[in-house]
């Protein structure tokens, strides 16, 4: 069983995004896709300024054996990336909810929001 | 239409232990316990198990039988001594050349040989090897369901073997083969593996398979899945079916002519195709890439000049713990492939500068 927690919203994708105070939104992987990659050993994430949509492909993340790549479950620019991550990728596998959040996005509309799923929702959807 | 998946007769110990199993050829096989990096680090300092159950174990007896394999296999068979206890790493080879199979050949006796294949290809071995025995006084026997193959690696490994054993089998020279008691099972210890690490490969019966590894763990083995066993064989430069080569790879292009024997007495399957390739220059040549950056290549991804032309691409790319880099084996140009040549690696239509390196990786053994 992996954690879930309660206040994110998740995507198909098996991303998490958590609306913050100030109306951005984080956005990291979930503790079970951390476990299904294993060993996380490389990141590749946007600049600062990009502009990404809804769906697009944000970045890859890879484990030693396989390479997966990040779906933006929402559409905006890109306000901040985790450097933290960068030589230390393996604090994705050990804290995915907090430390290893990957980037935030200042929401550009609305796309994707009715696309999104709640704890209960992820949680079925990934046979838990 | 969906086959069931094999399954070893480790299974039940596999899955008791909270091992990730996939499908791997056709079989239902742990591609790690606790992680492919935790796992790799403990067969480089210490030792792992490995079961190695779903490669193919097929029994060759008869008065014919060095002949056949002579027959078959590019490497000279009668070099292995006829008292048994040895064995040797071979190709089977199309006639056009093409590699069937790569595989070791054990000789227990004058007339009797245990031929180890991939699982990938066990089926394919077979027929090719029964199609091709009908000339020769041979009995062909596939005892991969009816027995077990456990291989034990790393630096603590023939120490632990040893403790366990009635034999000396530190004596074994490398491919070196001894029958022996194990912890209470006769298996069959061969002195080889696919890590870079010393140890042995075991065969022992299935129905041994459980008790003979909880007896390894018990003694300090460490349980490792498929995945610490690709990046293990990949960093020390050890070539896999399928990737390095295929029906569609000449050997001399696999880094693999030296098992060729051309000068062998016995034609056998290839041979002629073989020696052409051999007398003709090599298009291309399979070589150790190191990336300078942190991006990993892997299999597909095109190999270029730093100018953008295309020379090749890489055949198994991993994140190499030794290296703490991404590497990979590629087939590139010949004329592209000497050591220390800066090339590039295409990942995500992005390219990566890498340079070609001496392989393996890493060895210790």
């Amino acid at each position: 069983m992996s954690t879930i927690p309660a206040d994110l919203k998740y995507s198909k994708s098996h991303e998490w995004i958590r609306t913050e105070a100030d109306g951005t939104v984080t956005i990291g992987i979930t503790d079970h896709a951390q476990d299904e990659l294993g060993d996380i050993v490389y990141l590749e994430l946007p600049e600062v300024g990009r502009v990404i949509a809804f769906d697009e492909v944000f970045g890859t993340v890879e484990s030693v054996k396989a390479v997966s790549e990040l779906y933006s479950p929402v559409a905006g620019e890109v306000v901040a990336v985790n450097d933290t991550l960068t030589n230390a990728e393996a604090t994705i596998n050990e804290s995915p909810y907090e430390n290893g959040w990957m980037i935030k996005v200042r929401l550009k509309d609305e796309s994707g929001a009715e696309e999104l799923l709640t704890a209960d929702g992820y949680k079925s959807e990934i046979g838990e | 239409m969906n086959t069931p998946l094999l399954q070893t007769s480790l299974f039940e110990t596999h899955q008791a232990a909270n091992a990730r199993l996939v499908p791997f050829a056709g079989w239902e096989m742990p591609v790690q316990y606790t992680g492919v990096l935790d796992e790799v680090k403990a067969v480089r300092e210490k030792v792992g198990l490995f079961d190695v159950s779903h490669m193919g174990r097929v029994r060759v007896t008869g008065a014919g039988s060095l002949d056949y394999l002579q027959s078959l296999a590019v490497s000279d068979v009668s070099l292995l001594p006829e008292a048994g206890g040895s064995g040797q790493y071979s190709l089977l080879c199309l006639d056009n050349g093409g590699v069937i199979d790569d595989i070791i050949i054990y000789r227990l006796a004058q007339d009797e040989f245990i031929v180890v294949v991939n699982a990938s290809n066990r089926e394919k071995d077979l027929q090719w090897m029964r199609n091709h025995s009908a000339a020769f006084d041979v009995t062909l026997d596939d005892e991969t369901n009816a027995t077990g193959l456990i291989a034990v690696q790393g630096p603590d490994a023939v120490r632990m073997i040893d403790s366990l054993s009635d034999q000396e089998l530190r004596l074994l020279p490398r491919f070196g083969l001894n029958e022996t008691v194990l912890a209470g099972s006769q298996v069959m210890a061969a002195r080889t593996g696919y890590t870079g690490e010393d140890g042995f490969e075991l065969f022992c019966r299935a129905d041994e398979a459980e008790s003979l590894w909880n007896a390894l763990v018990a003694a300090g083995g460490r349980p490792c899945g498929l995945g610490s066993r690709d990046t293990l064989r990949l960093e020390a430069g050890l070539p896999l079916y399928g990737h390095e080569m295929d029906e569609t790879v000449s050997p001399y292009e696999a880094r693999l002519g030296w098992t060729v024997k051309l000068e062998k007495p016995m034609d056998f399957s290839g041979k002629k195709a073989l020696q052409d390739m051999k007398a003709t220059p090599r298009r291309k040549t399979l070589v150790g890439l190191e990336m300078e950056g942190r991006a990993i290549p892997r299999e597909g991804y095109a190999v270029q000049t730093p100018d953008g032309a295309l020379v090749g691409s890489v055949t198994s790319g991993t994140f190499s713990p030794m290296r703490q880099k991404g590497v990979a084996m590629a087939r590139v140009d010949s004329a592209n492939a000497t050591r220390g040549n800066n090339l590039q690696v295409v990942i995500r239509d992005t390219p990566h500068p890498a340079r070609i390196v001496g392989l393996p990786f890493y060895k210790n053994v």
